[in-house]
């Protein structure tokens, strides 16, 4: 058999076609809500943070570090796995957005915060002297500088959290990665992985371009 | 509670899982040691062949590594290890994980090496270059120093997520630590081999991602 035979077998690529578009609309909706959820939450988190209460800094810089430090699939492990003993029955795409979606608000708070400390101290004081509450400092002066700073970091660590979607395949959600092992074993050819990883290129080689881009223009 | 706390912290199942976490504790870190030596050998590689002047070299070397930043870690191993048998190649679960995390790290080593490398001013290795020292003393005794220096908390960041990758292993049968925790967790129905294992990793990972955020505050503050 040839190398063209086994990876780009064009019999297997039509039959298993409308099976991996499908799961390319899983990834991709997935990979959405995760990003969506994750970059809000870590908005939101950052921003409480500010408020400087210890009863909330605590719990936020614990999530945050936890987050981090834990490798995504133990955790998705433990929820898919663990949680039904307590009556928590979730489906295999909730837990990856849940898992997911945390890791990514971990990342981004760390990201939005670093980026809400470079602003000088100077100017919060000045917004309070000119009469602005604290409120309005933060989300007209402080916020819009510290996404601005953040946004090369935000992309990367989004694409890299998105891209851990194809973990979905552990917990038999049916997105690219997991419907190609299983068209894989069943035709018995190389040739969906081939799709797979064509697929994954097509979502995220313009990401990665785009982030190059990015960072040039920020650099 | 208590049927949380049995669930998921129960001592004794814990107790009995612990000599086979051991084990697989002492593979993830034989795993970490060779990925992160690797990682950080062909990352070095990659920068410099993605700096290079020559078109020839440049321009494969950045799609090399943008094609790799594209691709899921775990769809290259599944590939490494279930597509390359086709080919006829085939290899070791350990094999396999080592050349999948291989290509993955370097990419991304490669990235945090070439910021570093540009972040150091141009005048340096024309300024060593005009001492006498040939290029490559200039690359190491001059800019490398230099160019690590200031990338260092990325450096330490992608090296986390390197160890946290390690976990992925697991879907290839290698008893790693995951890979171990969860199959005590299947024998003994209970989610605490799984919840010891967060705890291995937190206790090895913890540390560092707190430098992390000290290193970022650092940086913020000049």
């Amino acid at each position: 058999m040839s190398f063209l035979d086994t990876f780009f077998d064009g019999a297997v690529m039509a039959k298993y076609l409308p099976d991996l578009l499908a799961a390319l609309v899983t990834t991709l909706w997935l990979s959405a809500a995760i990003v969506i959820a994750g970059l809000a939450l870590g908005l939101v988190l950052a921003c409480l943070r500010t408020l400087g209460r210890w009863y909330l800094t605590l719990p936020i810089v614990a999530f945050a570090d936890i987050s981090r430090a834990l490798p995504p699939l133990v955790v998705i492990l433990v929820f898919y796995f663990g949680l039904p003993g307590l009556g928590i029955r979730l489906s295999g795409p909730m837990v990856l957005f849940i898992v997911l979606g945390g890791v990514l608000a971990a990342f981004a708070e760390e990201i939005f915060w670093a980026g809400l400390t470079s602003v000088p101290k100077g100017q919060w004081e000045a917004g309070r002297a000119t009469g602005l509450s604290f409120m309005q400092t933060l989300f007209d002066i402080a916020l819009p500088q510290a996404i601005r700073l953040g946004i090369p970091s935000l992309v990367n660590r989004a694409l890299a959290i998105t891209k851990m979607t194809a973990l979905g395949s552990v917990i038999g959600v049916k997105e690219i990665l997991s419907v190609s092992s299983s068209a894989q074993s069943f035709s018995g050819s190389a040739t969906p992985l081939t799709m797979a990883a064509l697929a994954y290129l097509a979502i995220f080689l313009p990401v990665v371009i785009f982030a190059r881009l990015l960072e040039k223009r920020y650099t | 509670m208590s049927n949380f706390i049995d669930l998921f912290f129960n001592l004794d199942i814990m107790a009995q899982a612990w000599p086979l976490l051991l084990k697989g504790l002492i593979i993830t870190l034989k795993l970490c040691a060779v990925v992160i030596l690797l990682g950080l050998a062909g990352g070095l590689l990659l920068a410099l062949g993605a700096l290079s002047p020559r078109k020839w070299l440049k321009w494969p070397t950045i799609g090399f590594i943008d094609l790799f930043r594209a691709l899921p870690p775990l769809v290259v191993l599944i590939f490494v290890y279930s597509g390359l048998p086709f080919a006829g190649l085939e290899l070791t679960p350990f094999m396999a994980v080592v050349l999948a995390f291989f290509l993955n790290n370097s990419a991304y080593f490669a990235e945090v090496f070439r910021a570093g490398i540009q972040s150091v001013p141009k005048g340096q290795p024309e300024a060593a270059q005009a001492t006498g020292l040939s290029q490559v003393q200039s690359l190491v005794h001059v800019i490398l120093p230099q160019a690590i220096r200031n990338v260092l908390p990325d450096l330490l960041s992608n090296t986390v997520e390197v160890v946290k990758l390690t976990s992925l292993a697991s879907v290839v049968s290698l008893s790693e630590l995951l890979y171990s925790a969860n199959m005590a967790r299947s024998i003994t129905y209970n989610s605490s081999p799984l919840v010891l294992a967060a705890l291995i990793y937190l206790a090895i990972l913890w540390p560092l991602v707190r430098l992390i955020s000290r290193y970022q505050r650092g940086l913020a503050e000049h």
